[in-house]
């Protein structure tokens, strides 16, 4: 074929364009979704509690990820720094990723546990209290703003939608009950979603003011789940690059 | 062919591309400051104010959204719709849809940042409009579809001449990428929740986010290139063969470098190995049309001594050959290592965005304020004024960015002699202060430039109406002696 032809039809031309294009897209990201491989096979890892959730959302909502990755690569420093390399499992349930894509600040992939609740909550109301060269806007509303859960369970519905294994009829529960334990699945059941996320904001207590729910509960909640869900000692070394 | 004797601005819809060269300054103006205000809050946090809605995180969208499409989008809504009318030799097909697209995309440009602003985003980046929004777009693109391709069919000669083939390629890939990356359940009318998780949902983001760049950014701009580059020259594009061999290459490979975003990474390496290899390919059609546009200019190279808009466009793809060398350079998974995560990336953005997008756009409209208003540039000099602080800026910018970026990357991964890591993060913070400075300095002088310009362009438009009115008088005067 002469390209005078393509270049005096419109038609064609737009149909070569448009076969063009969309050769790539298909052979790297629908094989993804097909490839058994593609994310580990790991215990441990399971969708946010509704007050994470809620964190979570505040996260987004402030553009965390903008300064903050949550992808720890393979490499001795990173894993001096941060810990174990970040598997495809732990972000399966994440609607959507936040790998991040610039380390203004560190990464956040497991941050879980590091530090207390109170410097978390001391480190967002004002960084530069305890950290005097950080250069991180100051959070100071998340503790002052109560935080809004009346619509926690659409959330998770919508999320339920997307394939994460919030439960809302027995039949779900139950399956969540031999997936991730009764604890866990308790946590997932959307029917309890409000009381659930109620109680894990008073008894953790996580902002430090007894008796009220604000947005840094939800925040620090979110902060301290990050990276802890997977028992790495529980694995072989090498066993999780047979995956990659 | 009776239209042909009456006069351009008659015979096309110049109208609409006037007014998207207006609003794309007006984004273009106020999308560079807010860059250099969340520039300056990261060399001196305290501009954050603790007020929500500019701190940093929420205004790096609104920075990213009207540059790239407030700014980057009105500049190709205005220079596509010139292109499209002057190369078919046909009036804009659809006129009251183009006019939607006028007022649907400068409205949707406006609501999207100010909705940032409040706290609503998708997460993802470059696509952090909430899908009400997102579907608006949606209409608004498949409008701008129907009348570039129906005035294309219009045309009045056989050919369809390269630029379009440009723009036609960018209006496809781009709803195609627009819509698989903002596929998502709603939870409310500001809130919800991407339909891929994971790895899945981080290669569709950069399968998106990279073509964002290589179709938006790149084929579209290509597109302007290819018809402002030889008119400002006067002469042919330089080879037809090579438009052909790079244009088709470079849809092509473009759409599978995405994975390059997510080097070492939990994304199953095959996929970044090949997304790897496809990015240093890319390098070839890229210079491709570099070199294409670059030796346009050969045997009429002494405009780049007398003619500014020339210097504009030829510094632009100066900078868009240096910015497709070091892509694929920094797609390698070795130097990736070292430059993920680090400022060298957003210094290769802004080569990309203000050496490339930016320049070859402040060309094409100072090659097109005297046609649409019909009448001269107010100021020669102030475009060489432009010309430079705009340069100045650019080298500033990217240098900063390289020492913040190569020296953070550098940091990190040092050791000490008992093998310990030798600096904490915090302390790589403290050594890129100073090139945020001067980062910040650069994005002054880049802004300071694109003052100049709308100075110049206000005083032309200005120059233009008294210039009318004086014609009407003494035309009314004929008249009346008559």
């Amino acid at each position: 074929m002469r390209h005078e032809q393509v270049e005096t039809n419109s038609a064609l031309m737009l149909l070569l364009i448009l076969a063009v294009i969309s050769v790539g897209g298909l052979v790297e990201i629908v094989p993804l979704f097909s490839i058994n491989e593609t994310i580990e096979k790991v215990d441990g890892v399971r969708p946010n509690t509704p007050l994470e959730l809620r964190g979570r959302d505040i996260y987004i909502r402030e553009g965390c990820y903008l300064c903050h990755s949550q992808m720890i690569r393979p490499f001795r420093d990173e894993w001096l720094r941060y810990g174990h390399y970040s598997l495809a499992a732990e972000s399966q349930y994440d609607h959507p990723f936040q790998w991040g894509s610039k380390r203004t600040g560190p990464d956040l992939a497991r941050v879980g546990g590091k530090y207390s609740n109170q410097w978390h909550v001391q480190h967002m109301k004002a960084p530069r209290s305890v950290v005097p060269q950080s250069i991180m806007p100051n959070y100071p509303w998340l503790l002052t703003t109560d935080l809004d859960y009346s619509s926690v369970a659409d959330r998770m519905r919508a999320l339920r939608v997307t394939g994460v294994p919030y439960s809302l009829t027995q039949q779900e529960y139950d399956a969540n009950v031999k997936r991730f334990g009764p604890a866990v699945a308790d946590q997932l059941d959307i029917n309890k979603a409000e009381d659930n996320l109620l109680k894990e904001a008073r008894d953790k207590n996580f902002d430090g003011i007894p008796g009220q729910v604000t947005e840094m509960d939800a925040m620090v909640a979110y902060l301290q789940s990050l990276g802890t869900m997977v028992d790495f000692t529980k694995y072989d070394e090498g066993y999780f690059a047979t995956f990659r | 062919m009776a239209q042909s004797s009456a006069l351009p601005a008659e015979q096309y819809n110049f109208d609409i591309v006037r007014r998207f060269m207006i609003v794309a300054m007006v984004y273009g103006v106020l999308g560079m400051a807010v860059g250099l205000y969340i520039a300056c809050e990261l060399a001196w946090p305290f501009l954050n104010f603790d007020i929500p809605a500019i701190t940093f995180g929420r205004l790096r969208p609104v920075h990213t959204s009207l540059v790239i499409f407030g700014f980057g989008g009105s500049a190709l809504f205005a220079t596509s719709y010139y292109i499209v009318q002057r190369t078919c030799q046909a009036r804009l097909a659809f006129p009251w849809l183009a006019e939607f697209t006028f007022w649907g995309w400068t409205a949707g440009v406006a609501l999207g940042v100010l909705t940032y602003m409040a706290g609503f985003s998708q997460g993802k980046e470059y696509a952090e409009f909430e899908w009400p929004l997102d579907i608006a777009i949606t209409l608004v693109w498949v409008c701008y579809i129907l009348v570039y391709v129906e005035t294309v069919r219009r045309r009045s000669q056989p050919h369809i001449y390269v630029a379009n083939w440009f723009f036609l390629a960018f209006l496809l890939a781009v709803a195609l990428l627009h819509i698989f990356n903002n596929l998502a359940v709603p939870v409310s009318l500001v809130k919800s929740y991407s339909l891929f998780a994971g790895v899945q949902d981080a290669m569709t983001q950069w399968w998106y986010g990279h073509n964002a760049v290589g179709f938006f950014l790149t084929a579209a701009f290509l597109g302007m290139m290819y018809y402002f580059v030889p008119k400002q020259a006067g002469r042919p594009v330089y080879s037809y063969r090579l438009s052909i061999i790079h244009f088709w290459a470079l849809i092509f490979l473009y759409m599978w470098a995405g994975g390059h975003h997510l080097h070492w990474t939990a994304l199953p390496d095959w996929v970044s190995t090949l997304s790897a290899t496809f990015s240093v390919l890319l390098l070839m059609p890229s210079w491709g049309g570099m070199i294409n546009g670059i030796m346009t200019l050969s045997g009429a190279w002494d405009k780049l001594r007398s003619d500014p808009i020339m210097l504009f466009l030829i510094t632009s793809l100066s900078f868009y050959g240096m910015s497709t060398f070091e892509g694929p350079l920094m797609s390698l998974k070795s130097v990736n290592a070292l430059s993920h995560y680090t400022d060298w990336t957003i210094g290769h953005v802004h080569s990309g965005a203000l050496g490339w997008v930016a320049l070859v756009s402040f060309g094409s409209f100072y090659h097109l304020m005297p046609r649409l208003y019909e009448t001269r540039m107010y100021s020669q000099t102030l475009i060489y004024v432009h010309f430079w602080l705009a340069t100045i800026g650019i080298v500033l910018y990217i240098t900063s960015m390289w020492i913040a970026g190569i020296g953070q990357g550098l940091m990190l991964r040092s050791f000490d002699d008992y093998g310990n890591l030798a600096y904490t993060f915090i302390e790589t913070v403290e050594f890129m202060h100073t090139p945020y400075i001067w980062r910040a300095l650069g994005g002054a002088f880049f802004v300071a430039g694109a003052l100049v310009m709308v100075y110049n362009m206000v005083m032309t438009a200005r120059a233009a109406r008294t210039e009318r009115a004086a014609l009407e008088a003494k035309l009314a005067a004929k008249l009346a002696k008559a």
